[in-house]
């Protein structure tokens, strides 16, 4: 489904496999194969924490041109994520943004707006007003 | 960074056998040590800075042949970007940010006498990618201190020394980033251990440095 549909895709970054696979189920059952979905959980080994490959070759799976919101738990997912969307390079680089919202409920509200065909700014928007500002 | 007064050539053998005997002295430390780094991180974070700074540091060894092929600027680039690959913590972005950004300035500097300046621009990169300050409790709070060092142009000895001490005096802060600071206070009297990996990795390589005589 690279790049092919016109919603925008989601991914799923925790320190552990389980919560980020079970997010994405929890997304998956919210909205089918509407919306282009990875995830990412666990430190290269597969233990707890995170993987800067892993999160980048996530981001490619579930490319969309309309572009990609990224949802992490902890700060090391935040930081992984960040260098993982630095190495996409110019321009895709600029059609992923990393969502401040908690992490089960912003991809599951995000990924329903993005498979209504919200922009990238409006899913990642939606998400955010879960978070205390 | 180090060029011979003989010229190019010799410097790239030069760099071969400094990339090398670096790899090899971070390796040792960090190997050492990585038990040390664990407990220090159990106390304030989730106990595994010294795992990942192991796997990280142990990718960059059993790459060391092809790393020490390639001229200094491209080698410590790529060893930023192994650890990116491979820590599996937020170390990895941050040490490897750091190496990212001094070979790339290394590379397009000639002047040995910048690399302070490559140095305070590279860590200044570190704080953006962790959006930390200095008195954070971070890796910063070491990295600072030995940039002044190296601004004032100290022997290798006391850098290592400002490093060590410096790391010491991260116990008297609270920590304000990381998993740490969802401890607040609590975080106070506790070595970081972010901060004890830098140093180790500073002493490590200064050591090595005071030992070095190019071919």
């Amino acid at each position: 489904m690279k790049g092919k549909t016109a919603n925008v895709g989601i991914v799923i970054v925790s320190h552990s496999p389980l919560v980020a696979k079970g997010t994405a189920d929890m997304v998956r059952q919210m909205v089918g194969d509407s919306v282009p979905l990875s995830w990412c959980g666990g430190n290269p080994e597969g233990g707890l924490g995170t993987n800067a490959a892993g999160i980048l070759a996530a981001i490619e799976a579930a490319w969309s041109d309309h572009g990609v919101a990224v949802f992490v738990d902890l700060g090391g997912a935040e930081t992984n994520s960040e260098m993982a969307i630095e190495m996409l390079g110019e321009p895709r680089s600029g059609m992923v943004a990393i969502c401040n919202s908690p992490l089960v409920e912003g991809a599951v509200i995000a990924a329903a707006e993005a498979a209504g065909g919200a922009s990238l700014a409006k899913v990642v928007a939606t998400a955010q007003e879960l978070s205390p500002s | 960074m180090v060029k011979s007064r003989e010229g190019r050539l010799l410097s790239l053998q030069t760099d071969r056998e400094l990339v090398l005997g670096l790899i090899e002295a971070c390796h040792e430390a960090i190997v050492i040590h990585a038990d040390d780094l664990c407990e220090l991180d159990r106390a304030i974070g989730d106990g595994d800075h010294g795992t990942n700074m192991r796997r990280g540091c142990e990718a960059v060894y059993l790459d060391r042949e092809r790393l020490c092929s390639l001229p200094l600027p491209q080698a410590i680039e790529t060893i930023g970007m192994t650890l990116v690959m491979s820590v599996g913590g937020a170390s990895g972005p941050l040490y490897g940010t750091l190496l990212i950004e001094i070979g790339r300035r290394l590379g397009t500097r000639e002047n040995e006498a910048d690399f302070a300046t490559i140095l305070g621009e590279a860590v200044d990169a570190v704080a953006r990618r962790g959006r930390a300050h200095a008195g954070d409790k971070t890796l910063l709070d070491v990295l600072y201190p030995v940039q002044t060092e190296m601004v004032r142009q100290s022997a290798l000895i006391n850098i290592a020394k400002r490093a060590e001490v410096s790391a010491q005096l991260t116990a008297d802060m609270k920590a304000m980033r990381g998993r740490a600071s969802f401890l607040g206070d609590r975080s106070i009297g506790h070595v970081d251990p972010g901060a004890s990996s830098c140093a180790l990795l500073t002493t490590a390589i200064c050591r090595y440095l005071r030992e070095y005589r190019p071919a």
